[in-house]
């Protein structure tokens, strides 16, 4: 039973068309991978299911019609997102940053210290002023405060040491094992999202090309769409 | 404690500290300029909240200082007259008793603050300060032509108001109420500052679409900001008023807006005891520098220049140093 639904969905920037035809589909607890080479519509796509776009199409999530809400509201359903190059709070510390996020549910202060024990480290310290990968866990533990049903990750591991790349592999891989939470993720590492994902969608020119399991995505289509 | 917490402290003992000096001293008039000192602060700990926290800037919270203003001139005004404030569908009597007068003022200014929010905030930067000050000017000529409470003469009120249990008149005990009023509302914004609403509008302020993505609506936690602080507002307007024991049309002037942002200015926007300090420091230089010249405002003027150019965090960011970014 799908969670997510997207049919046929289009956007744009101004007057420069970025989707053309976007069909994705999320059941509960499911993990999606979301690929594409750079500029054909991942983001943008994101972006619609988030409400941060126009987007015509359809999109349904939990049977509800999201293409008419704003983007808070879209948040409120339980459409938890880390935002592609992180986007904390800078001038909140690590606290104020999940504890502002927080919604009623079971991520709490505890629960994703326990994910990212970093974070409680570095409690009182400004997210400006954090690390790279710290600002990533940061992002993460913000998306799951708002205790989502559909957590969205947009090139959560982008731009990392291989170490802490890990470590949030890690966290998604024990979101998987240990929640009913259902999974978008988008990134560029084949080999990792291979492990993770049940499911593969690949995009290109702003239009879903490939959909299935993702023990069916061959060497060629991946070598086609996504260039690895 | 941090350094602005120490900051914090030495203001208010200080108020403490200059109004028990006075009383002690038989100095009336001064206890008078702390307590007018205290008022101020609490209308621009208002405005603060707003500006600080939610990076409004209103021109027009004048309206609620008014609305504060006239709430207990009209309340009083009834009671002095013996005459009900109105009598249909039901009997309304006015009242000399603070903590209504209070009420009713807090709660006139929130309707207000809804309605006005509403209307300014589908604006931004320039055009929001317009439509706050059209509203203050609206008000304004609204209560000059008020022909049944004073027009342009205003009202006066021959005899203070009473707190149950204290002498309202005793200028010491009056300064009380209005210092514990302003210490209580400090709590309450500093409670309010840090917790996830406070947090969030600090957020929204500084990057107003990031905060939708954890479900937050900017523009629903700005209302929520201003409504909050017109209320704020509203009750140092009754606390004026009832100071003066005169109310009159310049309390909505636009002067009045720029005088309450001047405090938050002078003292440091953004910080919890700035408009104290802002206020504190106007006062004095009304007195001291009201004795030297009738023109004092030029080097008020002047000073203002010298903070905004070379002391962004005001008064309280000089003492206590920068704090977070307030843009």
């Amino acid at each position: 039973m799908s969670f997510l639904t997207l049919r046929g969905v289009t956007a744009s920037y101004g007057a420069s068309q970025a989707l053309f035809g976007i069909d994705l589909d999320i059941a509960e607890g499911e993990v999606v991978a979301l690929m594409g080479r750079n500029g054909m519509g991942k983001t943008t796509t994101v972006k619609a299911i988030c409400r941060m776009l126009p987007a015509g199409g359809t999109i349904t999530f939990d049977g509800k019609d999201l293409t008419r809400l704003p983007s808070h509201a879209a948040a409120r359903l339980g459409i938890g997102l880390v935002p592609e190059g992180r986007r904390c709070f800078r001038d909140l510390t690590v606290w104020e940053n999940l504890i502002a996020a927080h919604r009623p549910g079971a991520w709490d202060w505890q629960a994703v210290t326990r994910l990212f024990p970093r974070l409680a480290e570095r409690r009182d310290q400004r997210a400006a002023t954090l690390s790279g990968g710290e600002q990533q866990m940061l992002a993460v533990g913000r998306a799951l405060m708002t205790n989502p049903r559909l957590l969205i990750l947009d090139e959560a591991t982008e731009g990392l040491a291989p170490l802490i790349r890990a470590e949030i592999w890690d966290a998604i891989a024990r979101l998987k094992a240990d929640t009913a939470m259902s999974i978008l993720v988008i990134d560029k590492s084949l080999k990792e999202l291979r492990q993770v994902a049940d499911c593969a969608v690949l995009v290109a020119r702003g239009r879903t090309v490939w959909t299935g399991a993702m023990a069916d995505l061959d060497a060629e289509t991946s070598a086609a769409h996504v260039g690895v | 404690m941090s350094r602005e917490g120490i900051v914090n402290a030495v203001l208010l003992v200080g108020f403490v500290a200059v109004a028990a000096w006075a009383h002690f001293a038989g100095e009336p008039f001064t206890i008078t300029l702390a307590t007018r000192a205290a008022i101020f602060a609490l209308a621009a700990v208002g405005l603060n909240f707003a500006l600080g926290l939610g990076g409004l800037v209103s021109l027009g919270h004048a309206v609620f200082f008014g609305i504060g203003g006239y709430a207990m001139g009209i309340l009083a005004f009834h009671a002095q007259n013996y005459t009900p404030l109105m009598e249909w569908p039901f009997a309304i009597p006015g009242t000399k008793v603070m903590p209504i007068i209070w009420l009713t003022a807090i709660v006139t200014a929130a309707l207000a603050a809804l309605v006005i929010g509403l209307l300014s905030l589908r604006t931004s930067g320039v055009y929001f300060i317009m439509i706050t000050l059209a509203f203050g000017q609206m008000f304004f000529y609204f209560a000059i032509s008020w022909s049944a409470y004073g027009g342009e003469d205003g009202l006066s009120i021959y005899i203070r108001n009473g707190f149950p249990g204290l002498n309202t008149l005793v200028p010491i005990q009056f300064f009380g109420i209005c210092f514990v009023l302003l210490c209580a509302v400090l709590w309450f914004v500093s409670r309010m500052e840090r917790s996830p609403f406070g947090l969030m509008l600090n957020a929204a302020r500084q990057v107003p679409h990031r905060v939708e993505t954890v479900g937050l609506d900017p523009q629903r936690a700005k209302l929520v900001a201003f409504v909050i602080s017109g209320a704020i507002t509203a009750l140092a307007g009754a606390l004026f008023a009832d100071l003066n024991r005169f109310v009159s049309p310049t309390m909505f002037s636009w002067q009045t807006s720029g005088e309450i942002m001047i405090f938050v200015i002078l003292g440091g926007v953004a910080r919890l005891c700035g408009p104290v300090a802002g206020a504190a420091l106007f006062v004095a230089l009304e007195h001291w520098l009201g004795d030297l010249s009738d023109y004092w405002h030029i080097y008020l003027g002047l000073l203002l220049l010298l903070i905004v150019l070379f002391l962004r965090g005001g008064i309280v960011g000089f003492l206590a140093g920068r704090a977070r970014a307030h843009d």
